[in-house]
């Protein structure tokens, strides 16, 4: 059996149809890990056995008993509190950390009796564009594995780009899930903010992170946005949709008004990239839609906003990070400050002690205006400018990453270089929209995906219209070398 | 203090509520009990947790706020504020900064045989309240020379008011008179229990001294006292120090300061090399709070009278001064006492004048709560009707008091055993009067002569004989009837 | 150009050891950040409100109702160190 041919529908339709048992596809999946794993480096833990024997336990009732999606296996990001189980956020200081509790997705997806064949990589914290910054491996692109898979989610993105997992979960502050979804050649979302709890989820930067799929087509993605989404009484900035999240069925653009975002195809914009966004416009316009470029001036400061506001909120949510109640602590310290300094300086990698102290910087006395005040202030700005576009267009397209998947190593010592990589993706962070990324094409043997915005809480709209747009792109997503697109 | 010298001091106040829960999660909020056992991952500061507020808390910071006549914002929401310590789990407490619950309000306070005065309320705000530290090991159990130190989170995020008054207190009996009616009033709310022992009442003082006319001096703050009399002594002392050190030309340093009971002494700590730097900046995982008219106006409604209500209220049902009734507004349960006697007893007048003198001053003799006076309600009403029958002067009241707070018997069977009764029987009265007369034959001719003032010294020697108990408005008509004879 | 001050003061507030011969290399990484970040102070923003979440919401509460909590022993079971039921933590000064 073709492994790429197992998407989560397909899945479904599999057990359903009883051609295979849970505990047979579990196994398929882990023996695709095992195959590939040595090499993509998706995940910091699989957990087979329990796998296995949960997926027994389904497979011991009768179909007529079993809820919709039970059964299929999926792959979680480590950044997503799983109760009892170890969860480190790609972080030394959480080595061995073991949560009292459930993400409420998490346990969601149990309910719904998804099985989690383990955890998976990502950049410590989640502050990162390459899941270089991980503090225990690096994950490889499975397209070229002398690239970056892109980040934070990049175990997440790998996974499913392999074959590993028909779909995982990742998590998304200025790019994290849609920029390794594009560099994979996979399909990612990002919900509005607030669709999903964050309970549970780590955090980076409260009023940017969201929890979201990454899957091999836009249908899965759907559907796995609809078992996660919700308003959830533990997390007060959530508030879930009006309406549960319905399969997408649009095959037909014509009528829909697409504004491409003039500030993102600019120069930082790879020439290839450039074509293959080319390629998204045009099968666009042949479903009957209606291009035209708009400017969103204020995104060409989104980046600079970003890297005050996102460090700045992630300075004091990883202060608990002291060695006090969990988690690392050093050895043989003198005295409390002593304890508190070293910990957190061996605990914490590099990335995440930058922006740490830029964050404290920003905040600190005297700072706090000319920073974080101007940042939150040209938020408003770029909000304003999404709100006005979006009073003439319907959803708003552009590349999502201005590059193809860079090499490992090339941009870890620049981390200016390495944000640059977030141009796209972040102010629509900032604005708390949805942004779904979907492959578009190749460049130079790597996957480029296509970024479809809409306004808030569109997401049903941004999934619908990316429906259609994938299946008039038809691209693959097998990393195996075979049927490239043109 | 000598009278060159005025004091300047502002209380920070932190009230505990006693909400059923904790300010951001769903742990009891309770004292004492086993370490760590009311806690959940949000309150010890896992990571992924989220703070949701509790709806109660801010009723009851509400309630608070309006108590003290602020003006509660139609905007308000909580800040971070970030600095590390072992009892803050998230490194950051969630508090209020630049937009708190209540804005500038007042309080009026009623000093013992003074006139009332008014202190300023800056501001009211929510925040949750941190671990607790012990530190082991070490002489003494403080923090320098403890080998370690453990943390128990039960009460970490405990719902908090915090109330902060303008530098209106010009001495350490103000400040403890001011804090005992604050308490007052937010024990009448139901909100907290204030009880200073076991921490539900917290103060730390800032204080600073001054020469009369001068700029504000430099202040230094007071900590975690414990009690209504450590807060004043602790000024004391510390206004003594400031002043010690500017008389002999050196300069207060900015510092916290620590006063040990035991010893009366004041000791700095450690003035901190710099000010703490909070990075104050808006709470990300909470939306704001918008209050509407309707909500502060139910909860206004649902308020227990206040004391300014209430004074209007008793000076205008019971026709009582105003005086008066300040006090019994300020002194809730003086109030109910009052009350509860001059509804049984009638006369309203005489029964707050009892209540509000001799009463009160047995109280703050005997530093007494009105609860565990010796006299209760009915125990006073018995006295005065003892007077208002004629069987006890006003003056031989007093005294039957004063043997009443010392026993548990009655005024009647005080007056009983001591045959304290007031002489009215006028037969024998006018025998007395008569032979007082005929005994003093220079004064009856001063009375002859129109000085009528002698009246007195012939009432006083009525008194004198009967040891006090005679009647002294019928001896008093007695010997005008018969001296009027005389003539 | 961030000081050397400035990072040393930074690293103290935010409780991170650095080494002496980590500082100019910090000063150089961190000045970089802060000059691209800075041009936001180019715009003139006075006018415009911030924004300090994403979600329009206000007035999300929670009952006053209380919900089951850790027992001690799991309050404590991922704790670096710990004694009777309480966070053991090294002295303070």
């Amino acid at each position: 059996m073709d492994v790429y041919e197992l998407d989560a529908f397909r899945c479904r339709e599999l057990l359903a149809g009883g051609e295979i048992s849970v505990r047979e596809l579990t196994q398929v999946f882990l023996d695709r890990v095992e195959e590939r794993d040595a090499d993509v480096r998706a995940f910091l833990a699989v957990n087979g056995e329990e796998a296995l024997a949960q997926a027994a336990d389904v497979d011991s009732r009768p179909l007529s008993e079993r809820t919709s999606w039970e059964g299929i296996p999926v792959g979680l990001k480590d950044v997503l509190c799983v109760k009892g189980r170890e969860t480190t956020a790609g972080s030394r200081m959480l080595e061995g950390y073991h949560p009292p509790y459930d993400a409420t997705a998490v346990s969601k997806l149990r309910e719904a009796g998804l099985i989690s064949l383990g955890r998976l990589n990502m950049d410590e914290f989640a502050m990162g564009s390459s899941t270089e910054n991980s503090a225990f491996f690096p994950t490889h692109n499975p397209w070229d594995l002398m690239r970056v898979p892109g980040g934070s989610s990049g175990g997440s993105a790998a996974s499913v780009s392999a074959g590993e997992v028909p779909w995982s979960l990742g998590t998304d502050t200025g790019g994290s899930i849609r920029q390794p979804a594009s560099l994979c050649g996979v399909v990612g979302l990002k919900p509005t903010y607030g669709a999903v709890s964050r309970h549970g989820l780590i955090a980076f930067a409260s009023s940017l992170d969201q929890v979201g799929p990454i899957t091999r087509n836009v249908r899965d993605a759907a559907a796995l946005l609809g078992m996660i989404q919700g308003k959830d009484p533990l997390d007060s900035t959530s508030v879930g949709f009006n309406e549960p999240i319905r399969e997408p069925t649009t095959v037909d653009l014509s009528g829909r008004r697409f504004g491409i975002i003039k500030e993102f195809i600019g120069a930082a914009c790879e020439p290839g990239v450039r074509r293959v966004f080319n390629l998204a416009v045009s099968a666009i316009e042949a479903l009957g839609g209606e291009c035209e470029e708009v400017s969103l001036p204020s995104t060409e400061r989104g980046l600079s906003a970003y890297y005050i506001i996102a460090p700045a909120e992630a300075s004091s949510n990883l202060a608990r990070f002291d060695g006090v109640r969990y988690g690392m602590r050093t050895e043989g310290a003198l005295d409390l400050m002593d304890m508190y300094k070293r910990t957190r300086s061996e605990g914490f990698g590099a990335e995440v002690k930058r922006r740490i102290m830029i964050g404290t910087h920003v905040l600190s006395a005297g700072y706090y205006d000319a920073y974080y005040g101007q940042a939150q202030r040209t938020r408003t700005l770029i909000i304003r400018d999404f709100e006005k576009a979006f009073t003439d267009y319907d959803v708003l397209i552009s590349p999502t990453s201005p590059t193809i998947a860079f090499k490992l190593g090339e941009r870890v010592e620049d981390p200016l270089a390495m944000y640059q990589a977030d141009l796209c993706t972040n102010p629509v962070s900032l604005a708390g929209l949805p942004g779904l990324s979907l492959p578009a094409g190749f460049s130079e043997g790597m996957p480029v995906g296509v970024q479809l915005v809409a306004p808030h809480f569109a997401d049903q709209e941004l999934l619908e219209v990316g429906f259609a747009l994938e299946r008039e792109l038809d691209v693959s997503t097998k990393p195996d070398g075979e049927e490239v697109a043109p | 203090m000598s009278s060159a010298w005025e004091a300047v001091i502002g209380l920070e106040i932190h009230v505990q509520l006693n909400t059923q829960t904790k300010m951001f999660c769903g742990c009891p909020v309770g004292f004492g009990g086993e370490p760590n056992t009311r806690v959940c991952p949000v309150c010890l500061g896992h990571p992924g947790t989220l703070p949701v507020i509790n709806e109660k808390a801010v009723e009851y910071a509400t309630r608070i706020a309006l108590a003290l006549d602020c003006r509660i914002a139609g905007h308000t929401l909580f800040h971070r504020k970030n600095y590390f310590y072992p009892d803050l789990p998230k490194g950051y407490q969630i508090s209020q900064y630049d937009l708190p619950l209540g804005d500038p309000g007042h309080l009026e306070v009623q000093m013992d045989g003074g006139s009332p005065f008014s202190v300023g309320i800056t501001r009211v705000h929510m925040e949750e309240d941190a671990g607790k530290l012990v530190h082991t090991g070490g002489a003494s159990g403080r923090i320098d020379g403890a080998d370690y130190s453990l943390v128990d989170f039960n009460r970490g995020g405990t719902p908090l008011v915090e109330i902060v008054t303008e530098p209106d207190l010009s001495s350490p009996e103000r400040a403890r008179v001011f804090l005992t009616q604050l308490r007052s009033l937010i024990e009448h709310l139901g909100v907290s229990d204030v009880n200073m022992e076991e921490g539900s009442l917290r103060c730390d003082a800032n204080v600073s001294v001054r020469r009369h006319g001068e700029a504000l001096g430099v202040k230094t703050e007071l900590k975690n006292m414990n009690s209504f009399r450590f807060l004043q002594r602790g000024l004391e002392s510390e206004i003594v120090r400031q002043i010690e050190l500017l008389e002999s030309g050196e300069t207060v340093e900015q510092a916290t300061v620590h006063f040990d009971p035991q010893t009366g002494q004041i000791s700095t700590l450690r003035s901190k090399e710099e000010a703490h730097d909070y990075r104050y900046f808006p709470e990300p995982d909470l939306v704001s709070i918008e209050l509407d008219e309707a909500y502060v106006e139910k909860v206004r409604r649902d308020l227990p009278e206040l004391p300014a209500a209430r004074k209007e209220r008793l000076a205008h049902d019971y026709g009582i001064p105003m005086e008066d009734a300040q006090i019994l507004s300020v002194n809730r349960p003086l109030g109910d006492y009052f009350e509860r006697v001059a509804c049984e007893f009638g006369d309203a007048k005489l029964a707050a004048n009892w209540v509000t003198g001799d009463f009160a001053a047995y109280l703050n003799a005997e530093d007494l709560e009105v609860g565990e006076s010796r006299v209760g309600p009915d125990g006073m009403v018995e006295l005065l009707e003892l007077v208002a029958d004629g069987t006890l002067s006003g003056k031989m009241a007093k005294k039957v008091f004063t043997i009443m707070i010392s026993s548990d018997s009655s005024a009647a069977e005080i007056v009983e055993e001591e045959g304290l009764g007031q002489i009215s029987d006028e037969g024998a009265l006018e025998e007395m009067v008569v032979e007082i007369i005929a005994a003093n034959p220079e004064a009856v001719e001063e009375f002859g002569q129109g000085r009528s003032k002698i009246l007195g010294f012939f009432v006083g020697q009525a008194m004198k004989k009967t040891k006090g108990q005679a009647n002294p408005q019928l001896v008093n008509e007695l010997f005008r009837r018969h001296l009027q004879r005389s003539l | 150009m961030i000081s050397r001050e400035e990072v040393m003061h930074v690293a103290e507030l935010a409780r991170l050891h650095v080494e002496d011969d980590e500082v100019p290399r910090l000063q150089e990484e961190l000045s970089r950040i802060m000059e691209y970040v800075q041009r936001l102070s180019e715009l003139e923003l006075e006018e415009v409100p911030p924004t300090t979440r994403a979600a329009p919401l206000k007035n999300v509460f929670r009952r006053d109702e209380v919900k089951s909590c850790l027992s001690q022993e799991n309050a404590v079971s991922n704790a670096p160190a710990a004694k009777d039921g309480q966070f053991l933590v090294p002295r303070i000064g």
